[in-house]
């Protein structure tokens, strides 16, 4: 028959009276769902917003997973940080409970060391939580991680979450950083965003992925 | 008509009347399994070859996650493994524990190894973490690797990290991993409260190819 693919995009494809192809089939990729990349370009802020964008940060998954790659901060002696909404974006100001520890080692083979870190934690803050501190922006110098967001549409619970993280010191060390904790609210959050404390995002990805339970 | 086996697609009147299953089509690396939800249960386990538990030598790792555990009563969320589908949750682990903790108005903050939470060739179930708190607003999630739990030669390694409100309302960040130590077949996990029941939550298992 000749007709063209059927749908868009173009899932089956039709010849001669039967199927020339499968090209792609969308909803069957497994159980971890890559939802949206955002990329920065001198970015003040990534916001992941339900609803904006493509964004599904909903009770469609009940856990969603954030991987931060290249974060590359235009200002020395930064962190890359994070914050919940419940107001679609108005406002980026939950009060989070967590944990801070890291280890680290330098390339001159000083600073080793594994520590808890009470600059880095919350204590019923409504400030930005940190993923990484103290990165340096050398053109050779990024960070990398991830964040764990668990059901962040419950109305019933707090919002717990743990991250990961691995950054290129400014002292030229290697850091490790760990934080967990929960957002103190039993309201839905419905966006996160990223920043760093002081100075744009120069240059990385932050990619969402939702993790299916069906 | 049915065009391909296992009725991967359907064809009435020379259209596509419907896509009923994919079969081996795409899929990815990490595939779901089960899903059990806690309501007022004693256990929630996971049994190769029971209700649609896979649980041997199809993945070579394993994840559970679990969110939202909220006990009935203050108590350790736990964990232990069968070599024989489930009769009997007591094989032999030797662990590794330790955790961070800071509470609500500056009532503490630590990092630390805990000996007293920890197994040497203990056949006990092993704590996710101590007291978790069942105020309303209280649970525990996280996710626990279980490596070729269907070797018969080695030990079978796993790890975990977890986050749960502390019921003296502590945020607690839960770093665990040791082994089975057996070199039998891990064919089923089972996971508890210490005493009490799981009030609600729920737990997934994901093959990862």
């Amino acid at each position: 028959m000749g007709r063209g693919p059927v749908g868009a995009p173009a899932i089956i494809r039709y010849g001669n009276n039967s199927l020339a192809s499968v090209d792609d089939v969308s909803g069957i990729n497994g159980s971890m769902t890559l939802i949206k990349t955002l990329t920065a370009s001198s970015s003040s802020t990534l916001d992941f917003v339900d609803g904006t964008n493509d964004v599904v940060l909903d009770n469609t998954y009940p856990i969603y997973l954030f991987k931060c790659i290249g974060i590359h901060p235009a200002t020395n002696d930064t962190g890359l940080q994070w914050n919940m909404t419940i107001d679609g974006g108005s406002n980026w100001n939950v009060s989070k409970m967590s944990t801070a520890f890291r280890s680290r080692h330098a390339e001159d083979n000083s600073y080793a060391v594994l520590e808890y870190r009470t600059g880095e934690d919350l204590d019923l803050s409504t400030n930005h939580q940190w993923i990484t501190a103290g990165q340096g922006n050398g053109n050779d110098e990024d960070g990398a991680g991830e964040l764990w967001l668990f059901n962040p549409s419950s109305t019933t619970f707090v919002k717990h979450f743990m991250s990961t993280s691995i950054m290129y010191y400014e002292i030229n060390a290697p850091f490790n950083w760990f934080m967990a904790g929960y957002g103190n609210t039993t309201s839905a959050v419905d966006g996160i965003q990223f920043k760093f404390n002081s100075g744009n995002i120069d240059a990385g990805q932050i990619k969402l992925y939702g993790i299916k339970d069906s | 008509m049915t065009l391909v086996n296992r009725q991967l697609i359907k064809l009435n009147n020379r259209g596509v009347r419907n896509v009923t299953t994919f079969g081996s089509v795409g899929g990815g690396s990490m595939t779901f399994i089960k899903k059990l939800t806690a309501s007022a249960s004693a256990t929630l386990s996971f049994v190769d070859g029971a209700s649609d538990v896979v649980l041997d030598s199809t993945y070579k790792e394993y994840m559970f996650t679990f969110k939202d555990i909220h006990p009935a009563s203050e108590s350790t969320f736990s964990f232990n493994g069968s070599i024989d589908s489930g009769s009997n949750y007591n094989v032999a682990k030797t662990t590794t524990l330790f955790n961070a903790y800071s509470g609500e108005g500056g009532t503490g903050t630590d990092l630390g190894y805990r000996t007293g939470e920890d197994l040497a060739q203990g056949t006990g179930f092993q704590g996710f973490s101590s007291d978790y708190g069942n105020d309303n607003d209280q649970i525990g999630c996280g996710y626990l690797h279980l490596f070729n739990p269907s070797s018969t030669t080695f030990v079978k390694h796993f790890i975990s990290r977890s986050t749960n409100t502390h019921k003296d309302n502590y945020a607690l960040d839960v770093h665990i991993s040791g082994y089975f130590n057996t070199t039998s077949a891990i064919d089923a996990i089972q996971f508890k409260m210490a005493s009490g029941n799981l009030d609600v939550g729920d737990i997934c298992l994901y093959g990862i190819k």
